[in-house]
């Protein structure tokens, strides 16, 4: 018999401290929906997303009744676009950026990640008519993800896509400047990019992945921090077992809900990405959890460290508690989607160097990030070029989404509402980086790229 | 199947009778209950076997919610599998 402790501790959990599926996200290779001609090749696309996905929205809410746990988000990612365009030579990208659209309002998912290009050692002529169609598709669209990969620990980085990408996020943001500049939240520009990851806005569907398949993406930050907070005096070994075991006990959910929504969707299980995935609820927030450890203000002197052993401990709990960890896993700092973020960098106390010194531990990079509509698009590209560098000689992922306010200065907020929350302008540094940037080319891959 | 039905909140007349009553109707076998009154504060966990349910579990599990709400009480009816996976091996 279960015991009744068990019990009441689930239910704490998903009623109190904000325990839910993150994300069910179904990956779809549109490879077979290769066409010259870029009508035929949309209307195939639509027809095999809204085909494989016509049950997802429906699968997801009937596992959340069954279980009583909430799925936040229904999602699909796909194919990088890119590969897509590549086969239809004269069509208009944003086209399919439409149909990918309208494949998500039929499904009623609530974003499609995979407008993608993975140029990390070059582009090919597909990837370059993405890039360039890529602020105009989001202006037209509003559920739809875009994600460029521009390094990687194996390539190198390729300095003439961070280049060619610090140009595109400002031009996504003035193109949707009368909608919070919303164009380059959902844009992401990554390093190391995974092929299995569930999580908006740098999902796709990798090359190697099977025709289709469900990812879940599982969260809980506000049961790490209320775990933590019953040891006020704990040593940080006690501390980091303490998230080890809520981890687990998260991933197990998320393994649970990933092979029943396998069996009913009938497509195979693909990984469960054990990310902590804050939101702006309260008590659902990353730096809380690092404010819960002893720090005053996330961002202060001891973050990063904090950081690292929160990063670490989530995932050998979630490890041993599924055999299909994936996707990013750990956890994700994104400033604005975050209330403790929010309010520790209103309080200046966050700042975006530190913010970069914490993305070398954990699991992701710069994320949701404000910086004044003046900054010039050679500085955001010097801010990509230094995460990718990060992600390139520590073999992780790292990603750059920062959202340059137009008409706003420092210290303004910008207000995207839901789940995206709301970010206070950061200051970046005003020294030019320009032709540092326009010397483009490729940096080399580290040494330790050489294992074979 | 088994699912876990919980209710907590404050004790009143009939709690037990009115959760089993929903119970019998959608033709869900109690298996096993556990109560316990502190003070005035009431806990009950139940067991039953949903394999021969008349209605889809979502549907016994709102009546459960709707009838937590008529009483000032929280009532949650969740599958057994969440609980077994969470804090088993």
């Amino acid at each position: 018999m279960l015991n009744t402790f068990d019990i009441l501790e689930t239910i704490r959990m998903i009623q109190e401290e904000c325990l839910d599926i993150r994300t069910i996200t179904m990956g779809i290779s549109l490879l077979d929906c290769c066409d010259t001609d870029m009508n035929s090749l949309c209307s195939k696309v639509y027809e095999k997303i809204t085909r494989k996905a016509e049950k997802l929205v429906a699968t997801g809410e009937q596992i959340e009744a069954e279980y009583g746990i909430p799925i936040i988000n229904k999602r699909i990612s796909i194919t990088p676009a890119a590969m897509l365009i590549a086969s239809a030579q004269n069509g208009d990208p944003v086209s399919l950026a439409k149909t990918l659209q309208r494949a998500a309002e039929t499904t009623g998912v609530n974003f499609i990640g995979g407008y993608s290009a993975l140029v990390h050692k070059g582009f090919s002529e597909g990837d370059l008519r993405l890039i360039e169609s890529i602020p105009e598709a989001l202006a037209v669209t509003n559920r739809l993800c875009a994600s460029v990969n521009v390094g990687s620990s194996k390539a190198g980085i390729n300095m003439d896509a961070v280049k060619r990408m610090g140009e595109i996020i400002r031009e996504a943001a003035l193109r949707t400047a009368d909608q919070q500049c919303f164009g380059p939240a959902k844009l992401v520009v990554l390093c190391n990019a995974p092929e299995d990851n569930p999580f908006m806005a740098g999902a796709f569907h990798g090359v190697g992945e099977p025709d289709c398949e469900v990812h879940v993406g599982v969260s809980g930050p506000g049961v790490v921090r209320s775990a933590i907070r019953k040891y006020p005096d704990a040593s940080l070994d006690k501390i980091a077992d303490v998230i080890k075991r809520t981890a687990f006990k998260i991933t197990r959910m998320g393994q649970l809900v990933g092979t029943r929504a396998s069996q009913m969707l009938d497509v195979p299980f693909g990984i469960v990405d054990l990310s902590l995935a804050p939101t702006p609820a309260v008590g659902d927030s990353v730096a809380h959890i690092l404010e819960g450890m002893g720090l005053s203000v996330c961002g202060m002197h001891g973050t990063t460290a904090a950081l690292a052993l929160l990063n670490d401990a989530v995932k050998k709990g979630g490890v041993m508690a599924s055999s299909s960890v994936g996707g990013l896993s750990g956890a994700f700092i994104p400033v604005s989607e975050d209330a403790g973020m929010i309010q520790a960098a209103v309080s200046g106390v966050l700042t975006l160097e530190k913010l970069e010194a914490m993305t070398a531990v954990c699991s992701v990079g710069l994320d949701m990030i404000v910086v004044p509509g003046d900054t010039p698009a050679s500085t955001l590209s010097a801010i990509i070029a230094d995460e990718a560098a990060i992600g390139m000689v520590n073999n992780k992922t790292t990603a750059v989404r920062v959202i340059p306010a137009i008409g706003k200065k420092e210290g303004d907020m910008l207000d995207f509402g839901g789940l995206f929350g709301s970010g206070p302008v950061m200051p970046v540094r005003r020294e030019s980086a320009a032709q540092f940037i326009a010397r483009g080319g490729r940096i080399p891959a580290p040494m330790h790229s050489i294992r074979n | 199947m088994r699912a876990v039905i919980t209710v907590i909140g404050h004790d009143t007349i009939g709690i037990l009778h009115k959760v089993s009553g929903i119970c019998a109707e959608n033709h869900a076998n109690v298996i096993e209950v556990s109560q316990s009154v502190l003070q005035d504060m009431f806990a009950m966990f139940m067991l039953v076997d949903i394999s021969r349910l008349s209605c889809d579990f979502s549907a016994l599990s709102e009546q459960l919610a709707a009838l937590g709400g008529q009483l000032g009480l929280s009532i949650h009816a969740m599958h057994e599998d969440i609980f077994n996976s969470m804090h088993r091996i």
